[in-house]
């Protein structure tokens, strides 16, 4: 099904070739089965979860993952058929277009109803009419500062402040760049017009960049050893580094906003078994199921504003994620191969300015 | 038959026999060597014309649509002029790792061969095979913690000077040498074990007992002679440290923008596969290039000697 082959694969292959007509007995009996490409670990996979599900609609659910949201495209793209739920982040909805994903028909997905439609039907993934994921779950890239650093409603200029001075820790990643600095600039964060002043703001901050993360866990061990006090950071990754490692970190809205992403379920068109995949969808953006993952395992912010409600009132992330953020903020969008370059290139060209 | 294929050398048997011996000493040697070279050839020659193939791709080989070629992508260092920077800051780290490593590898490599024997010895080279025995990513992480501030070596250096500044080695140049130096001084010890061990005592000896001091012997006989291993270990340092991504990325801090982590986001965040192929033999040629005009420099000395 899938384009590698694992050892433990190789080794089913070479049994089932064996145990084939067994097997195809078994597979006639079997419950329907659908397969869901995401993350690993990100929601779609939690065990008591797919039980629930399994006893209340007789599916099963399937996973396979992605690391890279680039390898989820290469997938859907090059795998027709193998998936019937894929998660994908809004703005790469468009990449994959009405090529690849079918339209979500929001009546099959009653849980839906308490989605503000400026949301469910938000631009980077509706095409011609027609919203092509259904909203699932969203975050804030933004600045996230040791306790009593900064405060809610600074300024993005702190990053290029003195009193920060080698005490800065970026995201190694173009697109947010570009996107903190066309904030910081007053620019559109998917389509900035004057990418040489990004290109200054992001210059600026030069003497205070102190190392350029890629993970989470890169960003926990460098902060708890107190390489740095101000960063760019995941509002969903700062309530699990307060929450679960108990790290003085504040996440903060700056004045100029913070970069928002919404990730989406969506239907490929090679799908033979939508029917179910819808099921899955509306049991996923279900407040029960999200109350249970949020509370027992921890999530990232729902999209649905009747699961946020759930929550107790001193959540961490229902205080960090007010919904009304997702009406004011700029959300990542669809970017063109063309854009994308030369968001590459700028970004290059200033860590290569960085490195000097 | 084996026992007549040793004598059907030396002996010159009829014309007929000899033929024969050498059909199936031919076909000997293919069958030893097919499944070496059979897999060298899928892992590394397929992958390598693959990239090359998509180097002079206009566009993504995945998007849908008919394929378009241009050389444009070989143009990189015309058309993004700051990647000459960064490949100088590369070649940079690639010249300090190797001379570090010559300059720590060779005394181990001498000291290894000439004054241990045995036991010993065997103790010694278990503990230099060690790094390899574990995996990349934990040493780099390992390394994080030995050098941040308050990290080990921070520690022990106030426990001298208690008041200095923090010694800021995390994230810095200094600290992708270390890493990288950790990483490749096996490859210089064991290139240099090799040629050195091959060197007859009696050399030596004989420099010694015409009055040579230590320093003209090292100087005249043995480095001479160890000079295929030093290039054999500099040339299988330099080149993978060319192109190293990971040391660079955890350890380098805002420093660490080698050719490498440039080339890997061109895969992981611009997903232009034609492109980072495209640096990427556009760098390959470079590598060659400089082994070309210096390698030929190089081996003046090892021939003289020899």
């Amino acid at each position: 099904m899938s384009g590698s082959i694992s050892r433990r694969k190789f080794n089913l292959l070479a049994l089932s070739s064996l145990a084939a007509p067994a097997l195809i007995k078994a597979r006639a009996f079997a419950a329907e089965t659908i397969t869901v490409l995401n993350w690993q670990g990100y929601g779609t996979d939690e065990e008591w979860a797919l039980k629930a599900f399994a006893e209340k609609t007789g599916i099963t659910v399937k996973h396979e993952y992605f690391n890279a949201e680039s390898e989820m495209v290469t997938k859907v793209k090059t795998n027709p058929g193998a998936y019937d739920v894929v998660l994908v982040n809004s703005a790469r909805v468009r990449q994959l277009g009405a090529d690849y994903l079918s339209p979500i028909d929001p009546a099959k997905i009653p849980n839906n109803s308490s989605i503000p439609a400026s949301l469910s039907m938000h631009p980077n993934f509706v095409i011609n009419g027609k919203p092509y994921g259904n909203v699932w779950l969203w975050g804030m890239t933004g600045l996230a500062a040791r306790e009593g650093k900064a405060k809610q409603g600074d300024s993005f200029a702190l990053l290029a402040d003195p009193a920060f001075t080698n005490r800065v820790a970026m995201n190694d990643d173009p697109i947010i760049a570009v996107g903190i600095g066309a904030l910081m600039s007053g620019q559109d964060i998917n389509a900035p017009k004057d990418l040489k002043l990004v290109g200054e703001k992001l210059k600026s901050m030069k003497k205070n960049i102190r190392l350029l993360w890629q993970s989470e866990d890169e960003w926990n061990k460098a902060f708890a050893a107190d390489q740095f006090d101000l960063a760019i950071y995941w509002s969903g990754s700062a309530t699990r580094s307060r929450r679960n490692f108990k790290l003085p970190v504040d996440f903060i809205v700056a004045k100029e906003g913070a970069i928002a992403w919404v990730d989406t379920l969506t239907i490929p068109t090679s799908s033979t078994k939508a029917e179910a995949a819808y099921k899955f969808i509306n049991y996923m953006i279900d407040p029960d199921f999200y109350y249970e993952w949020a509370t027992k395992v921890g999530a990232p912010a729902s999209a649905n504003p009747a699961a946020m409600a759930k929550l107790p009132a001193d959540d961490l992330n229902k205080l960090i994620h007010k919904q009304e953020y997702l009406q004011q903020m700029q959300i990542m969008g669809t970017l063109s191969d063309e854009t994308r370059q030369s968001f590459v290139d700028l970004w290059e060209e200033t860590k290569a300015f960085y490195a000097k | 038959m084996p026992s007549e294929a040793a004598p059907a050398i030396t002996s010159a048997p009829p014309a007929f026999a000899a033929r024969g011996v050498a059909w199936t000493r031919r076909l000997t040697t293919g069958a030893m060597l097919l499944p070496a070279y059979g897999i060298l050839t899928i892992s590394v020659f397929l992958p390598l014309l693959v990239m090359a193939f998509f180097s002079v791709l206009k566009r993504s080989p995945f998007d849908p649509g008919p394929l378009s070629f241009t050389i444009d992508h070989y143009l990189v260092f015309v058309r993004r002029p700051y990647l000459i920077d960064v490949a100088w800051t590369s070649i940079q780290l690639g010249l300090w790792i190797t001379g570090v490593c010559v300059a720590i590898g060779l005394p181990a490599a001498l000291a290894l061969a000439k004054a241990t024997e045995g036991r010993s010895q065997k103790i010694l080279f278990f503990l230099i095979i060690l790094p390899f025995w574990s995996n990349g990513l934990v040493r780099i992480f390992s390394w994080t913690m030995v050098l941040r501030d308050g990290g080990i070596l921070d520690y022990a250096y106030h426990l001298v000077l208690p008041s200095a500044a923090p010694l800021g080695l995390l994230y810095s140049f200094p600290a992708m040498v270390i890493g990288l130096v950790h990483a490749y001084l096996p490859y210089m010890i064991l290139t240099c074990y090799l040629s050195i061990s091959a060197i007859d005592n009696q050399l030596i000896e004989a420099a010694e007992s015409l009055g040579a001091r230590w320093p003209m012997t090292f100087l005249k006989i043995i480095l001479p002679l160890a000079m295929p291993g030093i290039i054999s270990g500099s040339v299988l340092i330099f080149v993978p440290v060319i192109g190293s991504f990971m040391e660079p990325r955890i350890l380098g801090g805002k420093t660490g923008v080698t050719m490498g982590t440039v080339i890997e986001d061109q895969f992981t965040q611009a997903f232009n596969w034609p492109l980072g192929s495209a640096m990427s033999f556009a760098m390959l040629g470079f590598i060659l290039l400089l082994f070309g005009v210096f390698g030929r420099a190089l081996k003046q000395p090892a021939t003289a000697a020899s």
